[in-house]
């Protein structure tokens, strides 16, 4: 009986690590193409440079004509959309574990807009610029999310409500932003279209601090979470019932979220639909087990350093990567939205 | 092994303001099997809702062990009580081995490892449920009754003194009904778990359990040995249904007849 049990024990183990091992290599592979892609965005720009002459530029020789490109345009470049690329979609997949639909990402709902709208409305009818603009960003980000718990969550339930409500306020900053670019002069739309569609435009290295702090506390944040989440896969009420505190798991893991990706919003501008398209693609390369969070994560960093060399370097003129990642995001949005009656696929 | 019975005391709770429990009182037997039964929305699922600190009682508390459960810190509540909620969730493409695992939980600090005593618990909950053979296999392609067995498996592997279980029976064909039940008999005997499920069929639950709870519109109707509290008059009383008690030829339990308007040869319209 007992030695029976310690069989079952033994295979039960023995999947799970054959499991692990299998989840570590598939995030080997992906941590190998993001290493592959940036030393391909590092070698491809106006002019390809040898990687021979990337390395010296790298390693601070001065090549003239290279070493400025190399470290002050492909680099800066490169860093920031993968650190934004890891932000969009770490808080995505903690927002769609949460509320166990793919369809709750905080750029469907009206999370990433909140920042967006808050930053065209301070630039064009406030003349504000720089950091200001930024961290009113950043604040209206954590504020539509508080807005929209509050509104849909009533005694501890929120389900469909929470996308709809967010659906409705999305639509509704969605018309504070063409009124207040209707309104606004001239000369301020260049620095608010930034906020329309997410970029890395004219990117430079001290622009990835803000993002290395907030990967760091928020996601240390998340991390804290990690059990609560993976719990909460199996409805609340399933999840109270294992210990979980709810009130607390859910304000923790929407703080963590929300600031990793109102602060890269703040970066980038929102960077379409990668929060969105990051957890369900994980999903889809790990197969059954735990949820996959760092791996959507790796997801959405490549997404955005993909997304930006295509938009970059292979269609007929230059686009910004959120043009890219809007065109990938879209159809997707659709389909899911068409068999949305089943939800809970998470 | 809790020393003082889990009870609830003068316990009111609802969702925003209709009442829907109103000041009840119950004490459930340690290491015995208590069945709720009661019509639709009379308010079983969140008697049990407050059981387990689901729900936030408006009045009133449960003692678990002498001690308020709403004041337990969750994770050491879930150590000693656990709950299968009535339609409990799976994320889809999960294995059986992997909803088990989720028992676990409430033994698993912030930073503790997944141990090899995790596993056993895993393998001795399967093996109880005699859903070892199903380990790997994926919840979504299993019939109603292993499903139900993996979900009380879960439930095992949280290793708790006291289970409560909503309707655990509710769309099984009977033969699986009697297997889960006889499944929960054998927790409660081979460790002494005190279980309290909500049951719909009444001749199970008199069968099934040691002590029988009947309630109506939100409070307890009537309380104790399935013997005194099965009879014509409190089935008539809690389900609007008349009906004859006969001795189950099988276990001398109290069975129910239910007299519809048809097909009987007294007529209980006229
Ligand atoms: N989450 C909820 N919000 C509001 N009302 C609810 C909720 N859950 C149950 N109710 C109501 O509470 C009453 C009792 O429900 P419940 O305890 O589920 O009954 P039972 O389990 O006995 O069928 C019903 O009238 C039901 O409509
Ligand atoms: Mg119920």
């Amino acid at each position: 009986m007992s030695a029976a049990l310690d069989t079952l024990a033994r295979d039960i183990a023995r999947q799970r690590r054959r499991r692990s091992a299998r989840r570590l290599r598939l995030g080997l592979l992906m941590g190998a193409l993001l290493l592959g892609t940036v030393a391909l965005t590092l070698s491809v720009g106006h002019t390809i440079t040898p990687p021979g002459q990337v390395l010296r530029a790298l390693a601070g020789d001065d090549l003239p004509g290279v070493s400025f490109a190399v470290r002050e345009l492909r680099l800066p470049r490169a860093v920031l959309s993968i650190l934004a690329g890891l932000s969009f979609g770490l808080g995505g997949v903690a927002f769609q574990i949460m509320l166990r639909n793919p369809l709750a990402s905080p750029d469907i709902i009206g999370i990433s807009i909140g920042s967006s709208a808050a930053a065209v409305l301070a630039i064009t009818a406030f003349g504000l610029t720089g950091m200001a603009v930024s961290l009113l960003a950043v604040l209206s980000g954590l504020g539509v999310a508080a807005a929209i718990y509050l509104l849909s969550f009533r005694n501890g339930v929120a389900g469909a409500r929470l996308i709809l409500v967010g659906i409705a306020i999305a639509a509704m900053l969605q018309s504070v932003i063409a009124y207040a670019l209707a309104r606004a002069p001239s000369w301020t739309l260049q620095d608010a279209l930034r906020w329309l569609t997410g970029s890395v435009n004219g990117a430079t290295l001290p622009q990835a601090l803000p993002l290395l702090v907030s990967l760091t506390v928020f996601g240390a944040l998340l991390l804290a979470c990690r059990r609560d989440l993976e719990a909460m896969r199996l409805g609340d009420d399933t999840a109270a019932a294992l210990g979980v505190s709810l009130t607390r798991a859910r304000a923790t893991i929407m703080l963590g979220a929300v600031g990793m990706i109102a602060v890269a919003t703040a970066v980038t501008g929102p960077i379409a639909f990668t929060a969105f398209l990051s957890g369900p693609i994980a999903m889809r390369l790990a197969g059954p087990g735990r949820s996959p969070v760092l791996m959507a994560g790796l997801v959405g960093a490549a997404l955005v350093l993909i997304g930006d060399f295509i938009g970059q370097q292979m269609l007929p003129a230059r686009y910004p990567v959120g043009i890219v990642t809007g065109a990938l995001g879209a159809p997707f949005l659709v389909y899911l939205i068409v068999r949305a009656n089943r939800t809970g696929a998470f | 092994m809790p020393m003082q019975p889990l009870t609830v005391e003068t316990l009111s709770a609802g969702y925003g303001q209709a009442a829907i429990l109103r000041g009840l009182n119950l004490t459930v037997p340690t290491g015995r099997i208590t069945a709720i039964v009661g019509a639709n929305a009379c308010g079983k699922s969140t008697l049990l809702r407050c059981m387990s600190r689901l729900l936030k009682p408006e009045q009133g508390q449960v003692l678990l062990d002498g001690r308020a459960i709403h004041r337990t810190p969750p994770r050491e509540l879930a150590r000693r009580l656990g709950l299968l909620p009535q339609t409990p969730l799976a994320p889809g493409g999960i294995t059986v081995a992997d909803l088990v695992s989720h028992g676990r939980h409430p033994h698993k600090g912030l930073l503790a490892r997944w141990s090899a005593e995790d596993d056993r618990a895993v393998a001795r909950a399967l093996t109880a449920t005699r859903t070892d053979t199903l380990a790997d296999r994926d919840l979504d392609a299993l019939s109603g009754g292993q499903r139900q067995r993996v979900w009380i498996a879960m439930a095992l592997a949280q290793e708790t003194d006291v289970l409560l279980l909503d309707e655990p029976t509710t769309y099984l064909d009977i033969n699986h009904q009697i297997e889960v039940l006889d499944l929960l008999v054998d927790l409660n005997r081979d460790r002494q778990t005190t279980i309290v499920m909500v049951l719909h069929d009444l001749n199970l639950a008199a069968r099934y359990a040691d002590t029988l709870v009947a309630m109506k519109n939100g409070a307890i109707h009537a309380a104790g040995p399935p013997q005194e509290v099965l009879t014509e008059a409190t089935v008539e009383q809690a389900f609007g249904l008349p009906c004859r008690i006969i001795p189950d030829p099988t276990s001398g339990k109290p069975m129910v007849l239910p007299l519809g308007r048809h097909n009987t040869t007294e007529s209980s319209a006229a």
